[in-house]
């Protein structure tokens, strides 16, 4: 009920319920962690839209996950101005100590990795987020060890 | 000495909420238009101003808010493109972070002079804290009455929301934009007609960038002369550069529109790493086509880079030294722009995979006698066959590194290795 109550809220923003397909797959994911089939069925029951136009949101947009995703899922950016700060290295250290592949999650569940497009703070390459957190800029090895440490620790409590 | 002013308030601990903005003078202009200017002689300032883009385009700001109809019944819409993506561009972020009312008077200025009562602000979901600070400021201005109905005591309504991209670079390009904000794939549309006739739900729409908007309290508070007093006649104005890459000092510089390239690497941002001689830079983000060494005396402005066949684009400037491989950078950005092709049209997601492969095999050595002829082919079939400028951006850079580089990359296959790796 409550996802039901947010998304119409957030359907008040636009003239039609179709505009409100994306804002409704955010508050989705975020209460489900990622957006199964059914839960795409239900978006599109609440807003009384189409499912075909639900689905082909939720499979054009790189953050909406159709499938389920790590508790913490690590973004780390490959594009040039990271790559030149040897954002490739940050990426192969963050596979040997996850012991997980890019695209890979591990077999806990707890951390999915992913290497993405830019992310808009190349002043501060190579650099990554978590989840929907506030960006980790200027990633040594030594810093990233710290904030899986901090992310474990996190899910331990 | 230039004096900041799009950077000025940002560049202070804590400048982001309200009070500190009003304290700097703002929200003044949006009360001295309110109460001095029509909407036509806001349009008229602006023109006057001749402030160009700072999307990438650079687009006379007046005279595309001139464009949507005056005689149309239908709802106007603003869109604010905020959904900065373009690797090497990073200066959106840095105003939205710590001077997000610059930005949102900028919007209440647009929106007035073109009649809109409801603008969108598009801003890609990664940017969290840009969120939270612009959510804050929102709440803060209706609170004060700068947005809302009857926008002090003017008869002026206004309401701003906020729509997350979902991680798709495409939807930079405004049509794609308007197709997301009415819940469809980022997929751009054919134009004419264009957005200020036929825009977001069919009505006349407007799209200004972040920077842009944030320029507009600063013209109307400081004039047209003052404006027009900085940098070139024909692109005046401040303009926020982003350095990244090999330089010793990343960041965010506010300069006068016009620097040299040079002065802005070398001086500003200190240069290339000790030991280290810089080999190209590219200047307007991943699309635009690098500039090696010897063509750094360019002046930074639209006018001067599309004279030697690059652009400012998002002035994002991405410096590669001695030590960087030129096809490994090529191989980097073509993959950006495969990644994020939409796939509407053939040239663009057939090109660019083909382009890539070849770059991958000669990166890893494996280049073969006519890979390079057939890049050169490939090029030239992608840039002015591809639906919108994603394709013809990636065609452009690619032929531009080729065309630049050339001996690297025959290099590549004649040893059957990568110099640098």
């Amino acid at each position: 009920m409550a996802l039901k109550n947010s998304i119409e809220e957030a359907a008040k923003r636009y003239p039609n319920p179709r505009s409100a397909i994306m804002p409704a797959l955010f508050l989705a994911q975020k209460e489900h962690g990622f957006l199964s089939g059914d839960l795409l069925k239900e978006v599109a029951g609440i807003l009384d839209v189409p499912e075909i136009w639900v689905y082909e949101v939720s499979t054009f947009y790189g953050m909406f996950h159709t499938e389920p995703v790590g508790k913490f899922h690590i973004k780390i950016c490959t594009n040039l101005s990271c790559q030149l700060l040897e954002a490739e290295s940050m990426l192969a250290h963050l596979e040997k100590k996850l012991a997980i592949e890019t695209g890979g999650t591990t077999p806990d569940g707890m951390f999915t990795l992913s290497s993405v497009e830019c992310l808009g703070a190349c002043e501060g390459a190579p650099m990554m987020q978590v989840n929907d957190g506030y960006y980790h800029m200027n990633l040594t090895t030594a810093r990233i060890d710290e904030i899986l440490d901090g992310l474990r620790k996190e899910a331990a409590e | 000495m230039f004096e900041k002013v799009l950077l000025k308030n940002a560049e202070k601990p804590d400048a982001h909420g309200i009070e500190a903005y009003e304290a700097a003078g703002g929200y003044q202009a949006l009360a001295k238009v309110l109460r001095e200017f029509s909407p036509d002689g806001l349009i008229q300032l602006v023109k006057d101003s001749n402030l160009k883009g700072r999307g990438g385009a650079g687009f006379p700001t007046g005279l595309k808010w001139g464009f949507v109809p005056k005689d149309s019944d239908k709802p106007k819409y603003l869109c604010c493109n905020a959904d900065e993506s373009e690797p090497g561009t990073f200066k959106d972020r840095v105003i939205m972070e710590g001077d997000p009312h610059m930005m949102l008077e900028g919007m209440a200025l647009a929106s007035y002079a073109i009649g809109a009562e409801v603008a969108y602000l598009y801003i890609r979901g990664e940017f969290v804290l840009c969120i939270e600070r612009l959510e804050t400021a929102l709440d803060e201005a209706y609170r004060k009455g700068y947005l809302g109905r009857d926008i002090l005591g003017s008869g002026f309504n206004l309401d701003i929301h906020m729509h997350l991209g979902a991680g798709a670079y495409i939807c930079g390009e405004e049509t794609a934009m308007l197709e997301s904000i009415e819940g469809r794939r980022g997929e751009p549309k054919l134009k004419p007609p264009f957005p200020a006739v036929a825009g977001l739900y069919e009505c006349p729409t407007v799209i200004n960038n972040v920077e842009t908007l944030a320029c507009l309290p600063h013209i109307v508070n400081r004039g047209v002369e003052w404006f027009r007093g900085i940098g070139p006649e024909q692109s005046p104005g401040p303009k926020l550069y982003c350095l990244s890459g090999h330089v010793q000092k990343p960041g965010v510089y506010e300069l006068p529109m016009g620097i040299s390239l040079r002065e802005l690497v070398d001086d500003h941002a200190g240069g290339a790493r000790p030991g280290r001689k810089i080999k190209a830079v590219i200047p307007g983000g991943v699309s635009a086509p690098m500039i090696p060494e010897s063509g750094l005396d360019v002046t930074m402005d639209f006018e001067s880079l599309t004279a030697i066949d690059t652009m400012l684009g998002s002035a994002g400037v991405i410096v590669l030294d001695d030590g960087d491989c030129i096809v490994r950078a090529a191989k980097n950005i073509n993959e950006f722009f495969h990644e994020e092709s939409c796939g509407k049209c053939t040239p663009c997601r057939e090109g660019l995979d083909w382009t890539g492969k070849i770059l991958h095999r000669m990166e890893a050595g494996e280049g073969r006698q006519g890979d390079l002829e057939q890049l050169d082919f490939l090029c030239g079939s992608i840039f002015g066959n591809s639906f919108c400028a994603l394709g013809d951006g990636a065609a452009w850079a690619l032929k531009a590194a080729i065309t630049q580089f050339r001996d690297e990359f025959v290099q590549h296959v004649e040893e059957g290795r990568c110099p640098f790796h």
